[in-house]
């Protein structure tokens, strides 16, 4: 025993422990007797004392920094709105002008989003699908993060949320509740034709159900609303969406026609695939309003 | 337009498709089945295009998505080295998800098994659309989708440590998307343009004349801080060896292995399609990576040296590796990217490897993973202690293997560069002494035999079939980079020519 201790203590006794990957620390501390541990026992509270004190300055000092280059910058980009900047150029000036004749619709912004540069708004969709799904790794119940006590505060919640019927919310609710989804089905719709589309109409529309979730509770909207709906939902969107747009740009790109009609600008019906592009969206944005809210408050759909 | 130029889009739209059927899909077999045909089918075509670009003695196109050109629509483009990344990634993708197979279904629950496989889908074809990308708005899109899907793969595993290791990755990636959000629109305020070629122009005028000299500084300050922070250089590694360290084998395989690499590959795109070297070199960007490459590759292994867990010590040896390929970078010379170019596919062929048979040793000794419970782990899954062996001596730098080649590249291209040259070689050895003095105690370790009936549970462990394939083909791969890397130095070479 003896002789083991007195070879870890050298050079090569360290090394080959450290070779055959023995934990040195652990050995340290057994040869180190008792006297130190009083001694070791304030160090680490002042030290990391000053350490947090150390790190508190530093992240101010960055930050002032960052911001001081940042302002700095800014005073020297090109003033917003002038003429000559080097922002407007031929790029938008084609989609000023002729965004409604290539494009079909009256809204320039739909046409940019959902025509010119589709395959990044796809990207966007793909986000929130992506966003949903990563929170429903985490959060959806499961052996893992979920214990007996936590099931018996749900089915806690669930007799309260049965019994006692908050009528001020309740009524309210029912007033509002069609009004916002219609508004939001509205400014879906009318994406191509005035201010608005699927990313601000979705987010209304998901409002609305997130309303009805919290005066009726999930019970209620589960008959018409469940996780079933839910993934069917987004990904026959996105489904959709990936078809129709995979068509266009493989056209596109080979130089065919695509055989779908812009119809007149201005009417409902027109602006070829951006209304139901829209609808996707809107569809994708509502059930992610929604999603993150349901997931967040219950871990379920 | 040849069919096969179609092939980036079909490659990218692919892997999207695939992520977004497989909610469908009725469980995670099923999921895997489609992940696995959809990253063989890339993985050929890519392989394909490749072939024909350089039959076409290296040539290089732009794709347009959709009806309209360039500045107003979207653009795809692709050349050699994009066709090549495109391939190697898919290859590694398919290998990494084969090596860690049997731990994804050990470590995920079944329910949640559909969901890793969407983030493996979106993962890859934001991976893909990076390297093919000629946007810098549809880059940081893809950039979004590559940081959200990569934590939510660290944190599949669902145990206390994972979860704290990825709000750290997620704080730290979403700063690095946030600085590179602000870098490209400054950029787009003194350019006017998204489209790299136009920012390019753009770029070149505001150097000649001195206007808009110290927004363009702070935008490439911006962008490469943020994509150095995404990928773990040397002062902003903190986040990486809890994520790589805790995350199932599989996961901790791609993120080492493709994750860090997209962001490089874009960088370096970035500085030579959008910035040009010139630019750099004049703002010196390029030795301020340089420094901070250098720095890396020693701090990382002094880390590396400290650490007992086998996981986290792979993992900081990927922050000294990193360090060599922004070393590559910061050389600012065409042999210097050459090299970090090259080390992108050695470190993509052997850190994986790495992962899965550091995963398969401590599947012996129970998921123990110190190295004192993983003494003579070897013989009992020898495939993994030959996978492990191999691709620690690659990494230290033998010759045959890819890690050699890519040091030799690198020593050779500091040679151009009287100023450089010193300290280059200097760290390359100093690097190479620190790799040896971590990588072979691990070795000897695993291959020192210890007496049955220890305390420790011994479970022989009959390799998988999807095990044994990953890792003969990694080994495969190691030494054909390590041998026949004239004909992939080619390609890099003619790649970077046309960027």
């Amino acid at each position: 025993m003896n002789k083991i201790n007195s070879a870890s203590h050298t050079l090569w006794g360290r090394l080959s422990a450290w070779v055959e990957g023995d934990p040195l620390p652990r050995e340290k501390k057994a040869a180190a007797p008792a006297p130190s541990a009083p001694r070791e026992k304030k160090p680490p509270v002042k030290k990391m004392r000053r350490f947090i004190a150390f790190y508190r300055v530093m992240a101010v000092v960055f930050c002032v920094v960052i911001i001081g280059v940042l302002m700095a910058t800014v005073n020297a980009l090109p003033l917003f709105g002038r003429a000559d900047n080097p922002a407007s150029n031929e790029v938008v000036q084609r989609y000023v002008e002729s965004g409604l004749e290539e494009t079909g619709a009256v809204n320039i912004v739909a046409g940019m989003i959902l025509d010119y540069r589709a395959f990044d708004t796809f990207g966007e969709s793909s986000v929130l699908f992506l966003a949903v799904t990563s929170v429903m790794i985490l959060l959806l119940r499961d052996k893992n993060n979920t214990d007996r006590e936590e099931d018996l505060r749900t089915a806690r919640e669930l007799i309260v949320e049965n019994k006692s019927e908050d009528v001020i919310l309740q009524r309210i609710a029912v007033i509002l509740v069609p009004c916002i989804l219609l508004y939001g089905i509205y400014v879906i719709l009318n994406g191509h034709l005035s201010p608005g589309g699927g990313f601000s109409g979705g987010a209304i529309a998901g409002a609305g159900l997130i309303l009805y979730a919290s005066s009726f509770g999930m019970i209620r909207l589960h008959r018409f609303f469940s996780q079933k709906t839910f993934t069917a939902v987004t990904t026959s969107c996105l489904l959709v969406y990936a078809c129709s747009k995979g068509y266009s740009f493989f056209t596109g790109a080979n130089h065919l026609p695509t055989g779908i009609p812009l119809g007149t600008p201005g009417a409902i019906l027109s602006s070829g695939l951006i209304l139901p592009l829209d609808i996707c969206v809107g569809l994708i944005v509502t059930c992610t309003m929604y999603g993150f809210y349901a997931m967040f408050t219950k871990g379920e759909i | 337009m040849p069919f096969v130029y179609n092939f980036p889009f079909f490659s990218i739209f692919l892997a999207m498709l695939a992520g977004i059927i497989t909610p469908f899909l009725k469980n995670g077999k099923m999921a895997q089945r489609v992940s696995f045909v959809m990253i063989a089918l890339v993985g050929a075509m890519s392989g394909i295009l490749l072939f024909s670009l350089m039959q076409d003695g290296g040539a290089s196109y732009t794709y347009m998505m959709g009806h309209f050109p360039a500045p107003w629509g979207n653009e795809l483009r692709a050349g050699p080295l994009e066709a090549l990344m495109a391939l190697a990634f898919s290859l590694v993708m398919l290998l990494c998800l084969c090596g860690g197979l049997k731990d994804i279904f050990e470590d995920i629950l079944p329910e949640k098994q559909k969901f890793y496989f969407i983030m493996i889908n979106l993962l890859f074809s934001s991976l893909l659309a990076l390297v093919y990308t000629n946007d810098v708005f549809t880059a940081y899109v893809f950039i979004e989708i590559n940081t959200i899907a990569a934590c939510a793969i660290v944190m599949a595993k669902d145990s206390g440590e994972t979860i704290v290791a990825t709000l750290r990755y997620l704080i730290m990636s979403l700063l690095g998307s946030g600085l590179f959000l602000i870098g490209i629109i400054l950029l787009y305020g003194i350019t006017g343009h998204l489209l790299m070629s136009d920012i390019q122009n753009q770029v070149v005028q505001l150097a000649s004349t001195g206007r808009y000299a110290m927004p363009l500084t702070v935008v490439v300050g911006l962008i490469a801080l943020g994509l150095s922070i995404k990928s773990a250089l040397f002062p902003f590694h903190s986040w990486l060896p809890g994520a790589h360290g805790s995350a199932t084998t599989a996961s901790s395989s791609i993120l080492s292995g493709l994750v860090l690499k997209g962001y490089i590959i874009l960088l370096i795109k970035l500085f030579y399609r959008v910035f040009t070297i010139e630019v750099i070199r004049e703002l010196h960007v390029n030795n301020i990576l340089f420094f901070f490459g250098l720095a890396g590759m020693i701090a990382g292994s002094l880390r590396a040296m400290k650490e007992t867990h086998i996981k986290r010590m792979v993992a900081y040896s990927s922050v000294a590796q990193i360090g060599y390929i922004y070393m590559g970078i910061g050389m600012g010379t065409g042999l210097g990217v050459v090299a970090a170019c090259f080390h992108i596919l050695a470190h993509a062929f052997t850190k994986p490897m790495l992962f899965a048979t550091a995963g398969a040793l401590s599947a012996t000794r129970g998921h123990k993973k110190e190295f004192h419970d993983l003494k003579g782990s070897a013989y009992d899954n020898k495939l993994a202690g030959v996978g492990f062996t191999v691709g620690a001596l690659s990494m230290v730098g033998m010759p045959l293997l890819a890690g050699f080649v890519s040091k030799l590249y690198f020593a050779m291209g500091s040679l151009d560069e009287p100023g450089r040259m010193w300290w280059t070689l200097l760290v390359l050895a100093a690097s190479s002494v620190l790799n040896a003095l971590y990588y072979i105690p691990a070795v000897i370790a695993i291959w020192t035999p210890v007496k049955k009936g220890a305390d420790a549970p011994v479970q022989k462990v009959r390799p998988g079939l999807a095990f044994v394939f990953s890792v003969v083909l990694f080994l495969i791969a190691n030494f054909a980079l390590g041998v026949g890397f004239a004909p992939v130095i080619r390609v890099i070479e003619s790649g970077l020519s046309l960027l």
